[in-house]
């Protein structure tokens, strides 16, 4: 009785894994940018706050990180595609330019990739 | 946690802020635009200072606010950014106090774990046996849970935060594999009866073992990771804080980051250069080395451009800020490293692609182990489905595999800077470690780039035919007349006017001097003239053979003798490429020049093939042809004239100056012109890749082997499963170990320098 009991709860917890972390359809905290507006993106305990924002194509747009988590995994934020990265200031802070862009999906995360946001140019 | 950060933004509300200001010219000014500040909400304190006509304030105003207020006053405000140094005293300030942090939680977390191991091992008594035990162990327990609040708080919230936006990081793994093993031996505590007597073993010393171990390696991963950023850091400390600033006749120091455009600052001997500018007063010697990779200082006098960062040797120099802040050539480099050194590189991909789905892969293979020992292991069963539940999750480490590209791209980056070589990204450096062909531009790369006069041969007087040479020559825009000119400027000959001066295309130039009918051109400017070369015809073409460019000569209808111009090889030329050989590389020259001299120039520097008489569009045609026979192809030339064949190169070297095009376009810049630079940025790359790699087998293996192990798979021959402590141990050192092979590029020493190739190979 309980080996079919444990046995269930590990399939079940392994089911559940698979479809929080991979299935389920993600949801984001989305932020949209205008060009003159300020948006502030907190990264804190190991996530982007929000981590989808969405600019205009072929707009320059600042984006404003705010790093709250010294360790290092934070110190970084990358744009890989674009280029872009910026070294980021504890409990400060730090505005990245972001070049204008053709539309498209571009990810942007911290080094190891614990970080991961995405930038929405449309 | 909570606690510091809160203290800190505190710290940084309350911060100074700095303004330049404009139309303030009196000292009635100052109590007007103070006063006026002090209304703006937020501002304790506000002075303005008359001399360097700045306005400090000290509050949690908003610099708008600031700037809108004097403003309405009748003045000009911008704010003054912090400087990229402070930012960086205040970045090592913070990550310092975070060493400590983690420190002082490793301690605690250990000066439990430790005691509990040790008890544990010479007692052999782990176990909840009597309710003695019970309540002992119970204490215990709210002890490590304590430590694992204090001291691992981070890692649960941090795991937490990241579930609720479907994401797991390596805090999950932690938070899951320590909280597991706590819980479990709370069960034991609380309800021992729920399992075997055999399995009532508590597992608190795991936990806060686990937690201080992780603490441990990440606050020497910190330590590290300082070090990585070194080549910025020198780079950044090329500059003072302050500048001597000249007003009104007197010298005032100030902050760097008040000098503005059009001041006119003062440096002495053996100053550093402040800011970008041109100078105005003084000659002086200049060490630019630290920019250029150049060892030798450069002349600088009057109207000469100076570099923020470089060093003034023996002269005092009065000089006009040209461009400051971000806009100094020295400030566009370190952010073009700082870019570089974080930039993807494809070789990485793989790992990327895994770092992205491992955490929640360990998870699901952690239960898969559990439940496998549960279902078939010996027993004691639960307490073996633990031990494997928690070493599977505390094992793996996705740091290593995500840090191991980055931190070698950064040190590696950052070395090239040092030498002079700016690498655009990493993709860059990833395609410069295995390119198979390097077409090279002679001019200027292999050869000086500017032609000297080498012969004038001539049955009368050499200078009196020089002179009237150069006369004509003079009125002439062709790159070779300059020579001939310069020749006769060396020796000091008199000039005379040149009439009907005519350039015939191809051919040559002529008209009158002194008089007299001059001609210079090549053969067919002769023929047309119907001129006799004679004996003159030998001479000009054994002058050929060796690379120079010959010109006949003809006074009043006949011919006076032949002059001959060529372009020096330049010294370090022929080294170099002996080096890029060593390499591997494959040379090819191009140059727009004629084959003979081409070919003499390829002879004396041991190339085997030559593209002559080429066409600037030709060049990246060469380039696209050798690409299609499956060549990786580079390329080195000036990065104006070659950019097309730069881009289309898997890897453009664009070579000396540093000029702000070549900075933007090319894949890799180098500071000097010398071909040694190309030398050591492929050195470089191979050096980079070659860490890189090591850094990906290790981190690939280490998860391959450590999984397993921490799963049971030794379990069959050595009876024993792997302990979780040991396993925390080994994930905590596998990202120190990867942070510190990297660091290992920081002793890269180009083989010029080192005096051998084996070195860097």
């Amino acid at each position: 009785m309980l080996d079919i009991l444990v046995n269930l709860l590990g399939l079940g917890l392994i089911a559940g894994i698979v479809w929080w972390f991979w299935l389920a359809p993600k949801r984001h905290q989305s932020k949209a940018v205008e060009a003159q507006d300020k948006l502030r993106i907190v990264a804190r305990d190991g996530v982007y706050e929000p981590d989808r924002i969405r600019i205009k194509a072929g707009e320059a747009v600042t984006l404003h990180f705010y790093r709250q988590d010294p360790t290092p995994c934070a110190e970084w934020v990358l744009f890989p595609d674009l280029e872009v990265s910026a070294q980021l200031a504890v409990n400060e802070e730090t505005p990245v330019k972001i070049p204008a862009t053709e539309s498209g999906e571009y990810p942007f995360h911290c080094q190891m990739q614990m970080y991961r946001g995405t930038l929405l140019v449309e | 946690m909570a606690d510091s950060s809160n203290a800190s933004s505190q710290k940084f509300d309350t911060e100074r802020l700095v303004f330049n200001l404009q139309r303030v010219n009196c000292a009635g000014c100052v109590g007007k635009i103070e006063r006026a500040v002090r209304q703006v909400s937020g501002v304790e304190m506000a002075t303005v200072n008359l001399a360097d006509r700045t306005l400090a304030i000290q509050g949690k105003a908003d610099a708008a606010d600031v700037a809108a207020a004097v403003e309405a006053a009748g003045y000009g405000a911008e704010v003054v950014h912090t400087s990229a140094r402070e930012l960086r005293e205040r970045q090592r300030e913070e990550q310092l106090q975070h060493y400590h942090q983690l420190l002082w939680r490793c301690a605690l977390a250990l000066g439990l774990g430790v005691p509990l191991m040790v008890w544990g091992l010479i007692t052999g008594d782990m176990g909840v046996g009597s309710a003695t035990q019970q309540l002992a162990w119970g204490l215990v327990g709210l002890a490590t849970l304590a430590v694992l609040i204090f001291c691992g708080g981070h890692f649960f919230s941090g795991a937490m935060r990241a579930f609720r936006h479907h994401s797991a990081t390596m805090d999950t793994l932690v938070a899951l594999g320590t909280g597991t093993a706590w819980l479990f031996s709370m069960v034991v505590v609380a309800l021992p009866q729920l399992l075997p007597e055999s399995a009532r073993h508590v597992y608190f010393e795991a936990s806060a073992m686990i937690i201080g171990l992780i603490n441990l390696g990440q606050a020497l991963e910190v330590r590290a990771r300082g070090r990585t950023s070194a080549a910025v850091e020198k780079l950044l400390q090329l500059q003072d804080a302050t500048a001597r600033v000249v007003r009104d006749s007197e010298e005032v120091d100030v902050p760097l980051e008040e000098v503005q455009v059009g001041d006119r600052l003062r440096v002495r001997p053996g100053e550093k250069i402040p800011v970008d500018g041109r100078i105005l007063e003084g000659s002086s010697t200049v060490d630019e080395s630290m920019l250029t990779g150049e060892p030798l200082p450069v002349k600088k006098d009057k109207g000469d451009n100076l570099s923020a960062g470089t060093l003034n040797k023996n002269g005092s120099l009065l000089f006009e800020a040209e461009k400051v802040g971000a806009e100094t050539r020295l400030a566009q480099i370190i952010e073009m490293v700082k870019n570089a050194q974080s930039s993807r590189v494809p070789i990485a991909r793989l790992a990327d692609t895994i770092s992205s789905i491992f955490v929640p892969a360990v998870m699901v293979f952690a239960i898969i182990a559990a439940l496998f020992w549960f279902n078939w292991g010996p027993d004691p069963r639960a307490a073996h489905t633990l031990v494997v539940l928690t070493s599977v999750l505390i094992i793996a480490c996705p740091c290593a595999l995500g840090l191991a590209t980055p931190m070698s791209v950064m040190v590696g980056v950052g070395k090239g800077a040092e030498h002079g070589v700016l690498v655009r990204n990493g993709k860059a450096l990833q395609q410069a470690s295995d390119l198979t062909t390097l077409l090279v531009d002679k001019t200027g790369t292999l050869t000086e780039g500017a032609p000297k006069l080498t012969d004038i041969e001539t049955d009368g007087d050499a200078d009196e035919l020089l002179s009237l040479l150069a006369s004509l020559e003079r009125r002439s825009e062709h790159p070779l007349a300059d020579a001939v000119v310069d020749a006769a400027r060396d020796r000091k000959l008199d000039l005379y006017d040149a009439e009907d001066f005519e350039a015939v295309t191809a051919h040559g130039v002529s008209g009158r001097v002194n008089g007299q009918q001059i001609l210079l051109g090549n053969r067919k400017l002769m023929v047309r003239e119907h001129i006799e070369l004679g004996r003159w015809q030998a001479c000009a073409e054994a002058l050929s053979a060796k690379g120079r460019t010959a010109m006949y000569a003809a006074v009043d209808g006949k011919l006076a003798g032949v002059i001959a111009v060529a372009d020096p090889i330049r010294e370090d030329a022929k080294e170099a490429v002996a080096r890029l050989k060593r390499l591997g590389l494959r040379i090819e020259m191009l140059t727009g020049d004629n084959r003979a001299s081409a070919e003499a120039v390829a002879r004396q520097l041991g190339i085997e093939q030559v593209h002559a008489d080429l066409l600037p569009e030709d060049k990246e045609k060469i380039v696209g042809e050798l690409q299609q026979k499956g060549a990786r192809v580079g390329m080195a030339g000036d990065g104006i004239n070659d950019a097309p064949a730069l881009a289309r190169a898997d890897v453009g070297f664009a070579m000396g100056a540093g000029t702000d095009v070549a900075i933007e376009t090319a894949d890799v810049t180098l500071m000097r012109s010398s071909l040694h630079g190309v030398a050591d940025a492929i050195e470089l790359s191979k050096a980079t890749l070659r860490n890189i790699k090591q850094n990906l087998f290790g981190a690939f293996i280490y998860n391959t082997l450590g999984i397993p192990i921490a799963a049971g798979a030794l379990y069959p021959l050595t009876g024993m499963l792997l302990s979780p402590v040991i396993a925390g141990a080994a994930m905590a050192f596998s990202s120190v170990t990867v942070v510190s092979n990297a660091n290992r590029l920081r002793l890269f020493k180009p083989s010029s320098v080192a005096g051998n190739s084996e070195e860097a190979k």
